[in-house]
C-alpha cells in the first residue's frame, strides 16, 4: 500500500467503460486467423511449450492453451521489449483456454509458456506476417497503448480473484501452511496492477493496509491475515477476514471495468510502481511479518514494465534511446532479483544484507530515472 | 593565487546556450551583475577571469573554470557538503558522459543558476523538474564543486596503469575505527557554500545526475569550517573550542601551494598536474569527556592558549611557535607532546598540508552523545609523503587522541582545473 495519503489521480478518471480491443480470455470470434484454418494449438507441459505453427498473418490471432502439465501454467505473445500484445494465465492442470490477440504489424514476436507462473517461461520465436490495416496515427498509437494496458490489469484482476479465494480457502480451514504459501502468490497479482488498485480509495485501505496504530482504523485485509499467519496465529474474526478480502477483489474487479485510463497514467503508474519498491520494499515495510518483500517488489516491477512496454510503440516515436535504455535498465533489475530466487520462491526480507538492499536501490534509482521522463514523452 | 602572471590562463565563457535563457536564481534578487568584490577582499584577487566578461563576477561567485579546482586554495567558505559515490558502471563512455553533465551543471549552479534553462519550474509540466527547485532565489553563495577520483575508480575502469602511486591506499593508523560505511568511495563531490542549502542542492543534483552511473556511498554534512585558506580570513574554532588552522597554508603563499599542494610537472601521471590529492578524515570527538578536561591541560594538549590563540612560547596568534623556548620552571613551554608540535613542519622534516576541514555533529549516538566532531579534508602534493608521516606521529604520540577517534577514511586524486569545454578528467579519459 502506498503510503500517500491522496488517492493516485487515477480515482478521478473513473468513468463509462469503453474497453477497446478484446480481453484476453474471450471466446474466439470471427474472422480471427489461426493460420492453417481455425486456433493455432498451444500444448503447454511442465518443460514444453509446444506452439502448433510458428507463423501467421498479421491481424487477429487465435490460441487455443492446453495445460499438459501438473503446474498452473500462462501463455504469453510478447513484442520487442517483452511488450505483452497478450496473455491467459491461471490455467490449472488439465484446463484449456483461449486467447485472440491483435497484432497489426508483422515481424517476429515470442511466445512463451509459464509453468508455476514464474520466470521467463519457455520461450519460441513467432513469425507474423504483412500488416494489418490501421491508421498509425499518434492518437491511435496512445489509445492502443492505453487498450493493450487495459487488457492487462484485466488479466490480472481475473488471476487476482480466484487466487485470493484460494488463499482465503486455506485460512478459512485453517490450514496454515498452505495459506502461508498462497499469500505471496496472490498478492503478486495485487502488486502488479497498485496504482490502479489504489486509484479506489476505500478499497485499498482495507485490502493492503498495515497496522499503524491509529485508533479508530480498523486493521484488515493482507496484511492483517499475515499477522495471524505469522506471529499471533489464526484469531476467531481471521475466516470474517478472509471472506472480506475475497468481497473486496470482487468489488475491484466490478469496478475497474468503469476505468478509463490516459496514457499520463499509466506512465506515472510505471513509476508509482518503483516508488512503492524504493519506498516499501527495499526497506522491508510492506511485508513485516511474512518478510515476503521481494515477492512484491519482483510483481511491481513486472506491472511498471507491462505500462511502459504498452507505451513503447508511442515512446519508439518520440525518443529512439529511451526505449533502449529502459529495456536495459529493467534487465539489469531482473537480472539482479535473480540473484535472490530460491526454485519459485524468493528469499525473505530478513535474508539480505546490506550490501544486497544497496545493490537493489541502485537498481531501481538507475530505472526510476528514466521511468520519469515517460510522460512527458509521450505526450510531447 | 596571487600571482596573476605565472600561471594562470584566461577562460572564455561558457557557451550562451548553458547559461542563456534560463531563469537566474540571482536575478531573482536582482543582485546580478553588482560589481561586489568578493567576501575576503585580497582573496578575489588574482582569479583569472574571462576576457569576454563584461563585469565583475557578481557578490560571491567563485570562478568555476580556472587552472586549479575552486574549492581547495579559494577561500574557505563556512558551509560543507561532501559525497562519495561508487560507480555503477564499468563503461568509461558512460562515465565521461556524467562527468561532462556535472561540470555542465556545476558551472551553472557555481553561477547562481538552474542546473539546466528553466530548469526548476519552466520545463514540461508532465515532466519532473530538471532542477529540483530549492535553490531558486539564493545567491550563488560562493558555491564551489571540487570532484576528484578514489583508487577503486581506476581498478573499475581498467586504468591501473593512470593510477597516480601517490593515491596508493592508506596505510592503518593507530586507534583507527573505521566505518567501511563511512569510508572509500570511487568519486567524491566536495561542495562549499556560504549558505547550507546551496551546498547540499548542489550534492543532490549531481547525485540525481549520476543516477544509473553511480550511487551515493556516503556524505557528510560540515556546518562550520575549522580552516581559513586566506590571511584575509579569521581563524575559526574547532569543537574542541580551539582556533584551528592559524598556521595553514594560505592563498596568499604561492610558493607554499606549489611545494605542499599542487601537483607538479614529474610528480606523476601528467593528467595530475596542477591538481592536489584529499584526505578526507571523518574524526569523532568526545567532546562531553573533553569538556571536563582542565582549561591548563587542553592547553597543554595543543600547544596554544583557548583564548587568543597564541603557541605556549609566544602572546599573540600568529606569534611563530618557538619549540625551544621554555618556561620559568625549565620544562618546554610547548610540550614535547603538544598538538602543535608534532604536527610542524619542524618536526616533520618540512612537510605542510593544506587544511580545509568541517565542525559537524550529525545528531546523537543513542547513548545520550552528541554524535560530534571534525570532518577533516586535507590537500596535499602527495599523501604518502605529507599525511601519512604526520598522522602516524599523531596516531602514536598525539595525548588528544584519548579525545577522538577516527571513524572514516578516503583519498581522492583531485585533477587540475578545468579550461574551455573539459570536464573533471578529461585529459584521464580521453
Amino acid at each position: 500500500m502506498s503510503r500517500r495519503t491522496a488517492a493516485s489521480v487515477l480515482a478521478a478518471a473513473a468513468a463509462a467503460a469503453v474497453l477497446a480491443g478484446c480481453t484476453s480470455t474471450a471466446p474466439p470470434a470471427e474472422n480471427a486467423s489461426g493460420g492453417q484454418g481455425g486456433p493455432i494449438k498451444v500444448a503447454a507441459a511442465d518443460s514444453s511449450c509446444d506452439v502448433a505453427v510458428t507463423e501467421a498473418p498479421a491481424g487477429k490471432i487465435s490460441f487455443t492453451v492446453t495445460n499438459t502439465g501438473s503446474k498452473v501454467t500462462e501463455f504469453y505473445l510478447y513484442a520487442t521489449g517483452d511488450r505483452i500484445m497478450g496473455e491467459v494465465e491461471n490455467i490449472g492442470p488439465g484446463l484449456t483456454r483461449d486467447l485472440i490477440v491483435e497484432v497489426p504489424d508483422g515481424g517476429t514476436y515470442t511466445t512463451a509458456c509459464k509453468p508455476g507462473m514464474v520466470g521467463d517461461g519457455i520461450r519460441a520465436a513467432f513469425t507474423v506476417t504483412g500488416n494489418a490495416q490501421r491508421s498509425v496515427d499518434q492518437n491511435t498509437l496512445l489509445a492502443e497503448a492505453t487498450a493493450g494496458y487495459t487488457r492487462y490489469v484485466n488479466s490480472q484482476i481475473e488471476a487476482l480473484v480466484p487466487k485470493t479465494q484460494e488463499f482465503a480457502d486455506a485460512v478459512k480451514a485453517g490450514d496454515v501452511a498452505t495459506a502461508k504459501a498462497l499469500f505471496p502468490v496472490s498478492r503478486t497479482y495485487w502488486e502488479r496492477i497498485e496504482p490502479v488498485a489504489e486509484s479506489f480509495s476505500d478499497i485499498d485501505p482495507k485490502v493492503d493496509g498495515r497496522d499503524d496504530g491509529e485508533p479508530g482504523v480498523p486493521f484488515t485485509g493482507y496484511h492483517r491475515l499475515e499477522k495471524d499467519l505469522w506471529e499471533t496465529g489464526l484469531q476467531p474474526d481471521s475466516a470474517a477476514m478472509a471472506d472480506a478480502l475475497v468481497a473486496d477483489m470482487k468489488d475491484l474487479q466490478t469496478r475497474v471495468k468503469t476505468l478509463e485510463l490516459t496514457p499520463v497514467q499509466l506512465a506515472n503508474g510505471a513509476k508509482e510502481l518503483l516508488d512503492e519498491v524504493a519506498t516499501g520494499k527495499i526497506t522491508g515495510e510492506e511485508d513485516r511479518y511474512s518478510h515476503t518483500d521481494l515477492w512484491d517488489f519482483k510483481a511491481n516491477v513486472e506491472g511498471s514494465q507491462a505500462a511502459v512496454a504498452a507505451l513503447r510503440p508511442v515512446i519508439d516515436e518520440k525518443d529512439k534511446a529511451l526505449g533502449p535504455l529502459l529495456d536495459e535498465r529493467f534487465a539489469a533489475v531482473d537480472t539482479l532479483l535473480e540473484q535472490y530466487r530460491v526454485g519459485d520462491s524468493y528469499k525473505l526480507y530478513t535474508e539480505l544484507t546490506d550490501e544486497d538492499k544497496k545493490k537493489m536501490t541502485d537498481a531501481v534509482d538507475a530505472l526510476s530515472e528514466p521511468i520519469s521522463q515517460v510522460a512527458a514523452v509521450v505526450t510531447s | 593565487m596571487t600571482d596573476t602572471g605565472r600561471t594562470e590562463r584566461t577562460v572564455p565563457p561558457p557557451p550562451s546556450e548553458e547559461t542563456g535563457g534560463g531563469l537566474s536564481r540571482r536575478a531573482l534578487f536582482g543582485l546580478a551583475g553588482a560589481g561586489v568584490a568578493l567576501a575576503g577582499g585580497g582573496a578575489a584577487v588574482g582569479w583569472a577571469v574571462g576576457e569576454n566578461a563584461s563585469s565583475t563576477p557578481a557578490t560571491g561567485v567563485v570562478p568555476f573554470r580556472a587552472v586549479h579546482q575552486a574549492g581547495i586554495a579559494t577561500p574557505a567558505q563556512d558551509r560543507l557538503h561532501f559525497v562519495a559515490l561508487d560507480l555503477t558502471t564499468t563503461d568509461r563512455v558512460a562515465v565521461a558522459r556524467l562527468l561532462a553533465r556535472w561540470a555542465t551543471a556545476a558551472e551553472r549552479m557555481t553561477a547562481g543558476e538552474e542546473t539546466a534553462a528553466n530548469g526548476a519550474v519552466g520545463g514540461n509540466p508532465l515532466a519532473p523538474p530538471a532542477d529540483t527547485g530549492e535553490a531558486l532565489g539564493l545567491p550563488a553563495a560562493s558555491l564551489t564543486i571540487t570532484v576528484g577520483f578514489g583508487g577503486s575508480f581506476f581498478d573499475k575502469l581498467g586504468l591501473q596503469d593512470r593510477r597516480p602511486p601517490a593515491l596508493a591506499e592508506l596505510p592503518p593508523f593507530a586507534g583507527d575505527n573505521l566505518d567501511p560505511a563511512r569510508s572509500g568511495g570511487d568519486l567524491c563531490i566536495q561542495a562549499c557554500s556560504d549558505d547550507p542549502q546551496v551546498a547540499v542542492h548542489a550534492v543532490r543534483n549531481l547525485a540525481r545526475i549520476g543516477f544509473g552511473t553511480t550511487s551515493v556511498r556516503w556524505s557528510q554534512l560540515g556546518f562550520g569550517r575549522t580552516s581559513s585558506t586566506s590571511t584575509a580570513q579569521t581563524t575559526p574554532r574547532n569543537l574542541f573550542g580551539f582556533k584551528d588552522g592559524t598556521n595553514n597554508v594560505k592563498a596568499e603563499e604561492p610558493d607554499q601551494l606549489d611545494d605542499h599542494v599542487w601537483v607538479q610537472p614529474g610528480d606523476g601521471p601528467d593528467w595530475m598536474t596542477g591538481g592536489t590529492y584529499l584526505v578526507a578524515r571523518r574524526i569523532r570527538m568526545h567532546i562531553e569527556t573533553w569538556d571536563r578536561t582542565s582549561l591548563q591541560e587542553q592547553e597543554q594538549i595543543v600547544g596554544r592558549s583557548k583564548g587568543e590563540g597564541n603557541p605556549l612560547s609566544g602572546t599573540a596568534e600568529f606569534d611563530v611557535a618557538d619549540l625551544n623556548a621554555r618556561g620559568a620552571d625549565g620544562e618546554p613551554a610547548i610540550a614535547t607532546d603538544a598538538h602543535i608540535r608534532l604536527a610542524s613542519h619542524e618536526t616533520l622534516n618540512g612537510v605542510r598540508i593544506l587544511r580545509r576541514g568541517y565542525n559537524f555533529v550529525d545528531g546523537t549516538d543513542g547513548r545520550g552523545r552528541l554524535d560530534a566532531g571534525l570532518f577533516f579534508i586535507a590537500f596535499v602534493r602527495d599523501p604518502q609523503t605529507q599525511f601519512v608521516p604526520m598522522q602516524r606521529v599523531l596516531a602514536q604520540q598525539d595525548p588528544m587522541m584519548e579525545y577522538l577517534q577516527h571513524t572514516g577514511s578516503a583519498m581522492f586524486a583531485c585533477p587540475p582545473g578545468l579550461a574551455g569545454s573539459d570536464y573533471w578528467g578529461s585529459a584521464l579519459l580521453s
